[in-house]
C-alpha cells in the first residue's frame, strides 16, 4: 500500500511559541506542479496584536543585554541556520521561491548577513554614534538606542534573504520584531521561526507571522505600539498604508526598493547604516574635568 | 455554622465554562463601561505619596484625558492605606468615586485586636466611605471560628455607617472548602445581632485577596465566593456584595468575571453597589480596549497615565 504523506501545518512563531492561527485559518500550500506540501497559518489582526504584546513585553530586556551578548545570540542563530541548509534551500525552492542553486545561494548569503550583524552588535554604535566637538568645556556624546518594536514586511522575493536582511539590523541593534513574512513564499520564514526557538534568542524578541500581507498592514502601521517599520519592494498603495499610519502616530517607516541583484550586494546589506532606520540617536552633555 | 463542602472538580469546570464565552461588539463595549465604573482604582504601595493619591483621584474621577462619546464613567471608588484616606477625600470631594482604605492593619492582620480597631475608626474619622479589612488567617486555619467571627463582629461596629469589605486571602486559604466556609462565616459574622436583616444590600462585601500574595483571585475561588453569597441570599433576602482583587490585570479577564456574576447571581448584581473590581493596572487596560474598539487602531501602553 502506498504510504499517505503526512503533511505538515506550518504555525506562526510568537513570543517564543508555535501558536495556530487564532482565526482557525490555513492555507495550502502548493509546489510548482500544484501539489499541496504543506499547509500554512492565515495569521489575523489578532495573532498581529499578540506578536506586538510579547515583542513589547521583551524589548526592554533585549536592550538590556550586553551587546557584546546580542552579538553572541545573534552568531547562534546563523549557526542553527548553517546547520538547516539543505531545508532552507528546499523551503525556498520548492514553492518557485529560486531555482536549486539560486536557493543554495540565497540561504549561504542569509547566513552570511547574520553573521555579519552579529558582529556589527558591539560596534555599530561607534560608526553611527560619535563624540562631537563643542564649544566651551563639556564632552558631547552621541549614541543610538533602539528605538522598540520594529515591524519588519519582508519582500516577497528573495523570501529568506530580504527577511535577514530587515531583521537582523533591527535585533541587532535591541529592537524587537515583528515580521510579516513572504505572502508568496512563506516557507523560509516558517523554518527560520524554528530557528529562533532553539538558539538562545529570548521569547518575544523574534515574532513571525504568516499569511496576507493586505490584511495585516493597516493594523501594523497604526498600532501605537510599533515604533518603527522596516518594509521593502512593496506596492505602490501598500506603501501608502504604512505612511498613512505613520502621519497618525509618529512611527519611523523605511521602504526599500531593490531588485534581485541588489540583496546579494554585501557591501550594501552589510553596511551598519542599514542600522540607522532603527535607532533614535541620544545626544549628551557632559561637563568636562578641565 | 453548617459546613458546605465545595466539589473542587465542578467548581474548577464550571468556571473555566464560564470563561469561555465570546464576547464581541456592542456586548463587549457595555462590559468594558460597565466594569470600568466597577473599579476600586487602587494603590497599596510603601511609596505611595500624597501626590501619588492625588493624581489616581483625578484618574478615577475622569480616567482618559481625551473626550470619548458617551462620556467614560469615573471609576466606584480609590482604594488607599489609612494614612492617605484624608488626602483622598479632600481630591475627590464632589464627585461620586468612593473613598476606600484597608485597615485593620491590612494585609498581615497580625496585629493586636485593638491596634486594628483603631486603624479602622481613624480611617472612618478621617472620611473613608468603605472599610477593607483582612480576616484572621491564622485563627481561621487553626479552627478558632469563633475568634474570627467575632473579630469581623467587633469592626464592622467600628465602621459605624462605612461600606465593609470583608478580604479572606483566599491564596493562604488552601482549599475550596476553606474559601466556602470562611465566605459563609464572614457573611454570617457581618449579619449578626445588632445589624441583623437591617443589613443593607452592599453594605458587606466579601473580597477575594489582599493582592500582596500569590494565588490572589482566581475563578474557581471567586465562584465559590459567589455561590455563599447567592445561598445567602436565597435564605435571607440580602444582598452581599463581592470584589475579587489582585492578579486581575486585563479587559478580558474582567469581562469573564463579569459572565461569572451575571451566571450565578443574575443581572441584579451587575452594579457598582454589589460588585467591584480591586486593581491597579485594570483600569488601563480597559481603556486601551475602549479606545481601540472606539478608534479601530491599537493603542499603545504608554498612551495612558499610570495614575
Amino acid at each position: 500500500m502506498e504510504r499517505l504523506d503526512v503533511l505538515k501545518t506550518y504555525k506562526l512563531y510568537i513570543n517564543g511559541a508555535f501558536p495556530r492561527t487564532e482565526s482557525g485559518r490555513s492555507i495550502a500550500l502548493k509546489n510548482t506542479r500544484g501539489k499541496v506540501i504543506a499547509h500554512i497559518c492565515h495569521g489575523s489582526r489578532k495573532d498581529l496584536r499578540n506578536a506586538v504584546e510579547a515583542a513589547r513585553a521583551a524589548q526592554e530586556k533585549w536592550a538590556g543585554r550586553d551587546a557584546y551578548n546580542r552579538g553572541q545570540i545573534l552568531y547562534r542563530m546563523a549557526e542553527m541556520m548553517e546547520g538547516k541548509r539543505d531545508e532552507f534551500a528546499e523551503a525556498i525552492r520548492v514553492t518557485g521561491g529560486a531555482t536549486a542553486a539560486a536557493a543554495r545561494k540565497e540561504v549561504a548569503a542569509s547566513i552570511d548577513r547574520l553573521v555579519c550583524f552579529a558582529g556589527w552588535c558591539d560596534k555599530f554604535a561607534q560608526v553611527l554614534g560619535g563624540h562631537n566637538p563643542v564649544a566651551g568645556p563639556h564632552y558631547n556624546f552621541t549614541i543610538p538606542e533602539p528605538t522598540g518594536v520594529v515591524g519588519v514586511v519582508a519582500p516577497d522575493e528573495p523570501a529568506l534573504l530580504g527577511l535577514i536582511t530587515l531583521i537582523g539590523p533591527a535585533i541587532c541593534a535591541g529592537n524587537t520584531v515583528v515580521a510579516i513574512a513572504s505572502q508568496k513564499h512563506p516557507l523560509p520564514a516558517a523554518v527560520f521561526g524554528e530557528v529562533c526557538a532553539t538558539s538562545d534568542v529570548p521569547s518575544g524578541v523574534v515574532n513571525i507571522i504568516t499569511g496576507k500581507r493586505a490584511e495585516l498592514l493597516e493594523h501594523l502601521a497604526r498600532h501605537r505600539e510599533v515604533d518603527a517599520i522596516s518594509a521593502a519592494n512593496l506596492r505602490k498603495n501598500q506603501a501608502a498604508i504604512l505612511r498613512a499610519g505613520m502621519a497618525e502616530n509618529l512611527k519611523r517607516v523605511s521602504v526599500r526598493k531593490l531588485n534581485a541583484d541588489d540583496w546579494h550586494d554585501a557591501d550594501a546589506g552589510e553596511s551598519p547604516w542599514a542600522i540607522e532606520p532603527v535607532v533614535e540617536m541620544k545626544t549628551i552633555w557632559h561637563p568636562s574635568a578641565s | 455554622m453548617i459546613a458546605r463542602p465545595v466539589d473542587s472538580v465542578m467548581l474548577q469546570q464550571r468556571a473555566a465554562a464560564l470563561a469561555r464565552r465570546s464576547i464581541k461588539g456592542e456586548a463587549k463595549m457595555a462590559g468594558l463601561r460597565m466594569a470600568l465604573s466597577m473599579l476600586d482604582l487602587t494603590t497599596l504601595e510603601g511609596k505611595d505619596s500624597p501626590q501619588k493619591v492625588k493624581a489616581l483621584c483625578r484618574k478615577a474621577i475622569r480616567p482618559h484625558d481625551k473626550p470619548i462619546d458617551p462620556p467614560l464613567p469615573s471609576v466606584a471608588a480609590v482604594c488607599v492605606y489609612p494614612a492617605m484616606v484624608k488626602i483622598a477625600r479632600e481630591a475627590l470631594a464632589g464627585s461620586s468615586v468612593k473613598v476606600a482604605s484597608v485597615a485593620t492593619a491590612f494585609p498581615s492582620g497580625q496585629f493586636p485586636m485593638e491596634v486594628r480597631l483603631a486603624d479602622v475608626q481613624r480611617a472612618v474619622e478621617d472620611g473613608a466611605d468603605e472599610i477593607d479589612m483582612v480576616i484572621n488567617r491564622g485563627a481561621f486555619l487553626s479552627g478558632h471560628h469563633d475568634v474570627v467571627a467575632e473579630e469581623i463582629r467587633k469592626v464592622k461596629i467600628a465602621c459605624e455607617h462605612a461600606h465593609l469589605k470583608i478580604i479572606l486571602e483566599v491564596g493562604e486559604l488552601e482549599t475550596y472548602d476553606n474559601i466556602r466556609r470562611a465566605s459563609d462565616l464572614a457573611i454570617e459574622a457581618a449579619s449578626c445581632e445588632p445589624f441583623g436583616e437591617a443589613l443593607a444590600n452592599g453594605e458587606v462585601f466579601i473580597k477575594t485577596s489582599t493582592g500582596k500574595m500569590q494565588p490572589a483571585a482566581t475563578p474557581p475561588a471567586v465562584l465559590a465566593m459567589l455561590e455563599a453569597i447567592r445561598d445567602h441570599y436565597l435564605k435571607t433576602g440580602v444582598k452581599i456584595g463581592m470584589k475579587p482583587a489582585g492578579g486581575i490585570s486585563t479587559a478580558k479577564q474582567a469581562l469573564q468575571y463579569l459572565v461569572m456574576v451575571k451566571e450565578t447571581l443574575g443581572e441584579q448584581w451587575l452594579t457598582p453597589k454589589l460588585f467591584r473590581f480591586g486593581a491597579s493596572s485594570l483600569a488601563n487596560d480597559l481603556l486601551r480596549q475602549i479606545v481601540k474598539q472606539t478608534t479601530g487602531g491599537y493603542v499603545a501602553k504608554h498612551d495612558f497615565s499610570d495614575a
